[in-house]
């Protein structure tokens, strides 16, 4: 049998298709400008365990920032503005405060865990942000946060800093995780 | 029926010219030495450009006109000789133009460069998506302070400007007082300049940075420099204390939520330099960069949403409640 080949407008329209494929990514660098339109609860409850009544519910704004770009790289500029890296150390290497790009967790790697740990403050050091950082600005920190030690998805990870100044210490290159 | 229709393309361009008129962001209506210098190499340049264009379709058309009329008699050496002196002769005039126009380019060029002067009043800002922050250096510490988005300058002495960029690249432009100088992240650039009169002088960020690019101005006001003395010593006050209890309240809002992580306000626990410096807000003219006038109700309405005033801006939606809100106002209509 002899296989006839795709009439031409197929094989335009397979080209245009496959042009098509590199638009799925655009989502990734998604950013919106009104995240938490005036008036709207500032600081949700916070779940600090497991257990409750009736079904799991997961809040659906949380992969919008895990699976962001533009979310990990504004928490990156606020974890230095807010001076985290006061504590954690630029690229949460550790130092006052324990290390953020390790896999060992004190108190939980769910976005839901890192939230309430800056939300609620934490024993022997970590001062309470409630009411001082916007909800969207945490859930930016929360994303960088959990980048660190790459629990993301990979192609949120920088490769480098966005910002184009002088090249600083402990910024250039990117921590590795080390898994166990 | 051609006629007025070729007479109202003509005026187009014209009326669309007469959109410049603001006298102060005008580059052609010079306040300062160098703007003046720049406002008359581009009179130069247009009066000679036009009258260049004009000349050569006259020839054009008188040519078009003459056409094949004289062609059959036109030949032999004489006309051969004939054709070469005017082709040298406007070989000659286009070249003594560009001549003088070059060297006319270079000497205001050079003018423009020599400002310098090293006892100069040294004025360091610095771009920030979207707005500009503004120290004035000293070399005493205790002379310094930073503001935003409104420079003071004394009438009749040179300006240092020392710019940078804190993210992207910017340009500091006031037409009336000077061109444009880029503000490069990590480089930090220089530039001078001098106001010879007293006025409020309108500056923009003259490259494109971002969303809000269009929402990047400043203000140069130049002030006698008696007046420019006492504005510079309130500066340097930190911000007064709270004066009534409302206004007690505002600073314990502005002290005890997201204000105080990114803002400044002098003489308080407020220190962070993400934001625009706000010990002398109620001083300043303009709100986030010259987007909104500086009333009660156009800072409730950015405290509370900025993202539908400029959105895209870096600081977030303030929920806050009326009572908080308005004592909030209160204190930063305080800080004089």
């Amino acid at each position: 049998m002899k296989r006839t080949p795709a009439p031409p407008h197929l094989r335009t329209l397979a080209i245009l298709a496959l042009a098509v494929v590199p638009a799925a990514g655009c989502k990734s660098e998604q950013r919106s400008f009104n995240e938490t339109p005036p008036g709207a609860t500032a600081f949700p409850a916070v779940q600090t365990t497991d257990i409750q009544a009736g079904p799991k519910t997961v809040d659906p704004s949380r992969g919008a920032y895990q699976e962001n770009r533009w979310a990990v790289s504004q928490g990156s500029t606020l974890y230095e503005q807010f001076n985290c890296a006061g504590c954690h150390s630029p690229g949460g290497g550790g130092g006052m405060g324990p290390p953020l790009n390790d896999a060992e967790w004190i108190y939980g790697s769910d976005p839901e865990n890192v939230y309430a740990t800056i939300v609620e403050g934490r024993p022997n050091g970590m001062p309470s942000f409630r009411g001082r950082i916007s909800n969207p600005q945490l859930w930016q920190l929360v994303a960088y946060v959990r980048s660190i030690s790459g629990l993301t998805p990979k192609d949120t990870w920088s490769p480098r800093n966005d910002h184009m100044q002088e090249a600083r210490p402990n910024r250039a290159a990117r921590p590795q995780p080390q898994l166990p | 029926m051609r006629r007025p229709s070729a007479l109202l393309a003509a005026l187009l361009p014209a009326l669309a010219l007469a959109a410049c008129g603001h006298r102060d962001l005008s580059a052609v209506d010079p306040a300062g030495p160098q703007a003046a210098r720049i406002a008359d190499l581009t009179w130069y340049l247009t009066i000679v450009g036009s009258a260049v264009f004009v000349v050569t379709v006259a020839f054009l058309l008188y040519a078009l006109w003459r056409g094949h009329r004289r062609v059959e008699n036109y030949s032999g050496e004489a006309a051969e000789r004939h054709i070469h002196r005017w082709i040298y002769g406007a070989i000659g005039v286009t070249t003594l133009i560009l001549l003088v126009t070059l060297i006319y380019n270079f000497t205001t060029g050079r003018a423009l460069a020599n400002f310098a002067e090293p006892d100069a009043l040294t004025i360091r800002v610095t771009g920030h998506q979207w707005w500009w922050q503004v120290q004035y250096v000293d070399p005493v510490p205790s002379n310094r302070f930073e503001t935003a988005n409104e420079i003071h300058v004394p009438v009749g002495r040179r300006v240092r400007i020392e710019v940078q960029a804190a993210d992207v690249i910017h340009s500091f432009w006031v037409p009336n007082l000077h061109g444009k100088v880029d503000l490069i992240p990590g480089y930090t650039n220089t530039t001078y300049f001098r106001a010879d009169r007293a006025g409020v002088y309108h500056g923009r960020c003259a490259e494109f940075c971002g969303y809000q690019h269009a929402r990047m101005d400043f203000l140069v006001i130049a002030d006698p420099p008696a007046q420019f003395a006492a504005w510079y010593r309130n500066q340097l006050r930190s911000a007064p204390p709270p004066a009534d209890s409302v206004q007690q309240v505002g600073q314990q809002v502005f002290l005890s939520t997201r204000c105080a992580m990114c803002h400044a306000v002098r003489g308080t626990d407020a220190g962070s330099h993400v934001g625009p410096d706000l010990t002398h807000l109620a001083s300043r003219g303009t709100l986030a960069a010259g987007t909104l006038p500086n009333l009660r109700g156009s800072l409730g309405g950015w405290v509370l949403d900025p993202q539908s005033i400029k959105p895209g801006a870096y600081m977030p939606p303030n929920p806050l409640k009326p009572d908080e809100l308005h004592a909030l106002l209160s204190y930063l209509e305080s800080l004089k």
